[in-house]
């Protein structure tokens, strides 16, 4: 897995900030880190977990790699052809490339569609810009497409308050699917859904995965539902990330507190199971992202913070001695980092 | 007697079904918005009372017995009488004729200048919304000089630079008129352009123009449509109101507001009701029609409104 041959899409270094405004002269006073220094590799054909609570900056994560929003500073190298690009610096035809091969499927499904079109005419108008000239080549694609995600293909006639959430968050995978991507960002694209058609929709996307050989990048605040489904967790706290590794070591094995409090708030199946754990509950809220605490951002909440923690910042690190990869950033580990 | 409800309900259910797998279900041709505004009682008398006056309006030269500009002093102010449907003016015109060939010019000036400044209004306001920056700044700083002139002084001033003619009215009232539905159409699209459908377009790269105007236009199209509907019963009242100042359309021209000029005579107000009733019942009639037309469009354009 950790061929680097295999590195669909790089980030380096990704900042993602948001100027705030004030005064009369609407002068930027300040930023809103949203994402704060991000390093991510994302495998050719792995499905990569991003979990951390609301405001950790996953959405701006996952459109920023679409360029839905601007990247502030940092890269993101996207290989086509076995051709790594620079997306910033992409010509518009490689840009008009790019746009086919990575696609989004939101959260809200009663946002996702356009209430006031038929799935048929908000559908086509992708494939029409990317050359599918006839009309009833562009019904045909999409009626195939909507059968692949398990919908009748009269639905393309009708509108989308005709149909339940489950049902629009399939089309919403429909139109991603449109265009062949080989790159998906599932924006937390089955937390509005209630638990049956949760998984439902998971079993589909993992089968479209097996399918059409996709890579998915799956930004959720449901861990159960990241283990399930995920090859490896990357964890994100205020704009970074914390640690990453296999879905099995973070559940197994999570080394930063963060983490550890996190997975210790998944609710246990079984009351009386061998896993003993505890709950950790940590106190306070996330820091305000327009201006972090100074060293490592968790500090302030962390239970085993140390005198170091408030002044240096953790790198993301791998553990020298788990040959999976396992990445933490945190000052308790750093003697692992170094020893064999 | 539970059991029998849901079973009828059933039989209905599987009726529903048998058709459907047979293909017999028709499929529905109309328009869902049409159908929906058809369903609503009041919109249609609205829309009849407006289609009968514009008719009447437009045939008004085989319905009237009378030229509206004949002059008949011996038949002067005469009330309504078999001859005369509704009675006759101070110079013996007949009052019916000059209500619908005045319908005409009023019609005209009320739609052309509502429909004028919705198009013009709308096609910068939804772009403007949409993409923001310099263009949208532009606009709305002309806008907001507009709205905080008073439009009828504004279009005052204008008349008597342009001088006082039919088209000029219209140009004037379409260019101070626009302000208000290009700041309508912007704000919807301000929070439109926020929706995840807008942002899937994007990704895939899809043109401004076709996610503009056919992909987030049609969610700001209610709205907009009401605003024509009541612009248009505005610039009808407006063209009323300046041509009973003796500004409008020029007075050799029948309007209603030209009508209504006459009541200015205070003995014609109190004795002769039959000059000014006719005219004024057929504003109030119109606006009325528009009115209802557009709270029934705006329901019907309601995507989440079932008809």
């Amino acid at each position: 897995m950790n061929n680097s041959n295999n590195v669909l899409i790089k980030l380096r270094d990704v900042k993602i900030y948001f100027p705030i405004f004030k005064g009369v002269f609407k002068r930027a006073v300040g930023y809103v880190k949203a994402v704060n220094g991000v390093d991510l590799d994302i495998y050719q054909g792995e499905t990569l977990g991003l979990v951390g609570e609301s405001g950790s900056g996953k959405t701006t994560l996952g459109k920023g790699i679409l360029q839905l929003l601007k990247i502030s500073s940092g890269e993101v190298t996207y290989k086509f052809n076995g051709e790594e690009k620079n997306l910033k610096s992409l010509s518009d035809e490689e840009m008009f490339e790019a746009r086919k091969r990575m696609q989004i499927v939101f959260q809200d499904p009663y946002s996702t569609l356009n209430p006031a079109l038929t799935i048929f005419n908000q559908l086509q108008d992708p494939l029409k810009k990317f050359g599918v000239k006839s009309k009833s080549k562009r019904r045909e694609i999409l009626e195939h497409l909507l059968e692949e995600v398990n919908m009748p293909k009269e639905s393309l006639n009708h509108y989308p308050n005709e149909f339940s959430g489950g049902q629009r968050q399939r089309i919403g995978i429909a139109r991603a699917l449109s265009l062949s991507p080989n790159f998906i960002v599932l924006d937390e694209a089955t937390s509005a859904l209630d638990v049956s058609i949760q998984a439902q929709v998971l079993k589909l996307l993992s089968s479209l995965k097996e399918e059409r050989d996709l890579t998915y990048l799956f930004i959720t605040h449901n861990l159960s539902v990241a283990e399930y489904f995920c090859d490896r967790i990357a964890v994100m706290y205020l704009g970074k990330i914390v640690e990453i590794s296999t879905a099995e070591e973070i559940y197994n094995n999570p080394l930063h507190p963060y983490s550890k409090a996190l997975i210790s708030a998944i609710p246990v199946v079984d009351p009386q199971s061998k896993f003993d754990r505890k709950r950790i509950i940590l106190e306070g809220d996330v820091p305000d992202p327009a201006n972090p605490p100074s060293g490592c951002p968790f500090h302030p909440r962390c239970k085993e913070v140390m005198e170091e923690c408030k002044y240096n910042i953790p790198e993301l690190k791998k553990l020298l001695k788990n040959a999976k990869g396992h990445y933490v950033s945190c000052h308790l580990y750093k003697d692992e980092f170094t020893k064999k | 007697m539970n059991k029998n409800k849901i079973s009828k309900l059933d039989k209905k259910m599987d009726k529903i079904k048998e058709k459907e797998e047979k293909g017999l279900l028709k499929e529905q041709k109309m328009n869902r918005t049409l159908r929906k505004f058809l369903n609503n009682k009041l919109a249609v008398i609205g829309l009849f009372i407006l289609l009968a006056i514009t008719f009447s309006s437009i045939f008004a030269p085989i319905i009237c017995r009378y030229e509206p500009g004949k002059i008949d002093l011996r038949n002067a102010l005469k009330p309504p009488s078999r001859a005369h449907i509704f009675g006759t003016d101070k110079l013996g015109k007949d009052v019916f004729a000059r209500v619908l060939y005045g319908g005409r010019i009023s019609i005209l000036v009320g739609f052309g200048s509502g429909i004028g400044s919705a198009i013009i209004g709308v096609l910068i306001g939804s772009y403007a919304g949409y993409k923001g920056g310099w263009f949208d700044k532009t606009f709305l700083r002309i806008s907001e000089v507009l709205i905080a002139f008073p439009q009828i002084i504004l279009v005052l001033l204008l008349v008597t630079i342009v001088g006082q003619s039919l088209w000029n009215l219209l140009f004037i009232f379409i260019l101070t008129g626009w302000a208000p539905m290009y700041r309508m159409a912007r704000a919807r699209m301000l929070s439109i352009r926020e929706e995840e459908y807008v942002q899937a377009l994007k990704a895939f790269g899809v043109s401004d123009f076709v996610i503009c105007y056919k992909h987030m236009l049609p969610n700001a199209i209610g709205p907009i449509v009401i605003n024509i509907t009541l612009s248009t019963a505005m610039f009808i009242l407006e063209e009323t109101s300046l041509s009973f100042l003796g500004l409008g359309v020029p007075l050799n021209l029948p309007t209603w507001g030209n009508i209504l000029y006459a009541a200015q005579n205070i003995s014609i107000l109190r004795n002769n009701w039959w000059i000014w009733l006719p005219p004024g019942i057929m504003i109030s009639l119109f606006v009325l029609g528009l009115n209802f037309v557009g709270d029934g469009l705006r329901d019907a354009f309601d995507p989440t409104y079932q008809g």
